[in-house]
């Protein structure tokens, strides 16, 4: 399974990227979009919405089943990612490249404590 | 403990994602169920449905037993190979199961029944044989696998993998089936495309499987089986009917035929019971979300409920077999209760699909 580690992730199997200005781009796991098979539909947050840490915030379904997706910090909604919306399949093809979307979060010393790639390899059983 | 068919070791050789069905461990898919429902639609894809079970009814009065025990009228039956699809019915018209009966001899019968409700389905009807036609047979059939292969090559790519039972399958009608050496072949299936479903010893499932995949038949899970059952309008039982529902207010009015002087179990109820429910299906309109089972609906008469909901991956959009009630037509437009919004669908006349073609738009 294909854990990046560049990359931050959560246990609700989020990624977290940290741009160079702080912004987060947040996006779903290869893992988790394995799980979930063909992504049929996607809702993302709108920009400017105000989370907390470990509120749904966006839905991803399947064929099969329907997902929440979770904010990893607390923060505000900074952009969302409509291709993904248009075509869900993107995140199937690629769940790295194809981000969900972007949060300015409110502290930037939130994102030191999520998981790292040896961590979340753990999480699920590929360490 | 799961039980396993003869095809465990073929679908983890394959690298199918395996689940709990009805105590079965089973095929969900092999990689994406969308491609492998589209490979059914477009050309050929073969399921392993050996978690079904086959029953054997043998005796005289064979025919006259059925003619009571099913609520379709096995004297449809009238050429040797024909197949029948009913419902058994409990005394108040709640649905036990549905099943296919094949027509083999006056004296022999087949019947398939789902996989979930075959150990209630063989007692039902060994109890009601015991009441009324004591001398007749009930053998249930775990010694053979079945594999259903559907699509508009499916045919083609079967005499191809299978030479030897071209002979036996080529001259078979839609619904109709024949033996052919130790293999029965019936031109059915659960797709809405044409196909056989292929019922064989369970040793010789896995060099078949293994020659029908060489032939290019694409194996597929139950993932995409109930995409493409759903989209041909056909029930799941346990999901769309339970033993709580009649056929009346299933879909499958056409298979109970209650203007005949046979009687047969559960018909008295379905005579007297006032119809206040019925099955229709849902097209969703706009994007917003999947319809699922569970999810509510809001009609003009009333309140109703989606029994079964998808993606349908030939329209790319999602639809629905639910329960509402009567007065509500196709052409109406219906909220449906998505998580937190009400999102509109129209009302519309399964099947979906049949034969690759989009019925409804």
């Amino acid at each position: 399974m294909n854990v990046p580690a560049n990359l931050k992730y959560t246990d609700s199997h989020e990624w977290i990227r940290t741009e160079p200005d702080g912004t987060l781009t947040i996006g779903i796991t290869d893992h988790a979009q394995e799980a979930l098979g063909d992504l049929v539909f996607i809702e993302l947050p709108a920009v400017g919405r105000t989370v907390k840490a470990g509120e749904a915030v966006a839905i991803v379904e399947s064929v099969k089943a329907a997902s929440d997706v979770y904010a990893p910090v607390a923060g505000e909604v900074a952009a969302a990612n409509t291709e993904v919306t248009e075509a869900p399949e993107k995140v199937n093809a690629d769940a790295y490249t194809h981000w969900l979307y972007k949060l300015k979060p409110a502290s930037a010393a939130d994102v030191g404590k999520l998981l790292d790639a040896a961590a979340y390899a753990k999480v699920i059983g590929e360490a | 403990m799961l039980q396993q068919t003869p095809l465990n070791a073929a679908h983890r050789a394959a690298g199918a994602r395996m689940v709990d069905f009805g105590g079965w461990e089973m095929p969900v898919s092999y990689g994406s169920q969308i491609e492998e429902h589209h490979a059914v639609r477009r050309d050929a894809g073969m399921f392993d449905v050996s978690h079904m079970l086959a029953v054997d009814l043998s005796g005289d009065e064979a025919r006259a037993f059925l003619r009571y025990a099913l609520a379709n009228n096995v004297d449809k039956l009238a050429v040797r190979g024909k197949a029948l699809y009913s419902c058994l019915l409990r005394p108040d018209g709640g649905i036990l199961d549905d099943l296919i009966a094949y027509f083999l001899r006056e004296d022999a019968f087949r019947i398939v029944v789902n996989a979930a409700t075959a150990d209630k389905d063989v007692a039902w009807l060994n109890a009601l044989i015991a009441e009324r036609a004591s001398e007749l047979a009930l053998k249930p059939r775990r010694d053979l696998a079945m594999i259903a292969v559907q699509g508009p090559n499916a045919r083609d790519k079967v005499w191809k993998a299978l030479p030897e039972s071209r002979a036996a399958s080529e001259p078979l009608k839609p619904f109709t089936a024949a033996e052919s050496g130790d293999y029965f072949i019936a031109r059915t299936g659960y797709t809405g495309e044409d196909g056989f479903e292929i019922t064989l010893p369970a040793a010789r499932a896995a060099e078949s499987w293994a020659a029908l995949a060489a032939a290019g038949v694409r194996p597929c899970g139950l993932g995409a089986r109930d995409t493409l059952r759903l989209e041909a309008g056909m029930n799941l039982y346990g999901q769309d009917m339970t033993e709580a529902e009649n056929p009346l207010e299933s879909g499958l009015a056409w298979t109970v035929d209650l203007s005949s002087p046979r009687d047969f179990v559960g018909k008295a109820a379905l005579s007297a019971a006032p119809m206040t429910r019925q099955q229709v299906g849902l097209l969703l309109q706009g994007r917003g979300g999947v319809l699922r089972s569970h999810q509510q609906v809001l009609t003009a008469t009333g309140g109703g409920e989606i029994t079964s909901g998808t993606f349908s991956p030939t329209l790319a959009q999602s639809i629905a077999l639910a329960r509402v009630p009567v007065g509500v037509a196709p052409g109406d437009t219906v909220a449906v209760e998505v998580r937190d919004k009400k999102l509109d669908a129209r009302v519309v006349k399964p099947p979906f699909v049949r034969h690759g073609k989009a019925l409804v738009s």
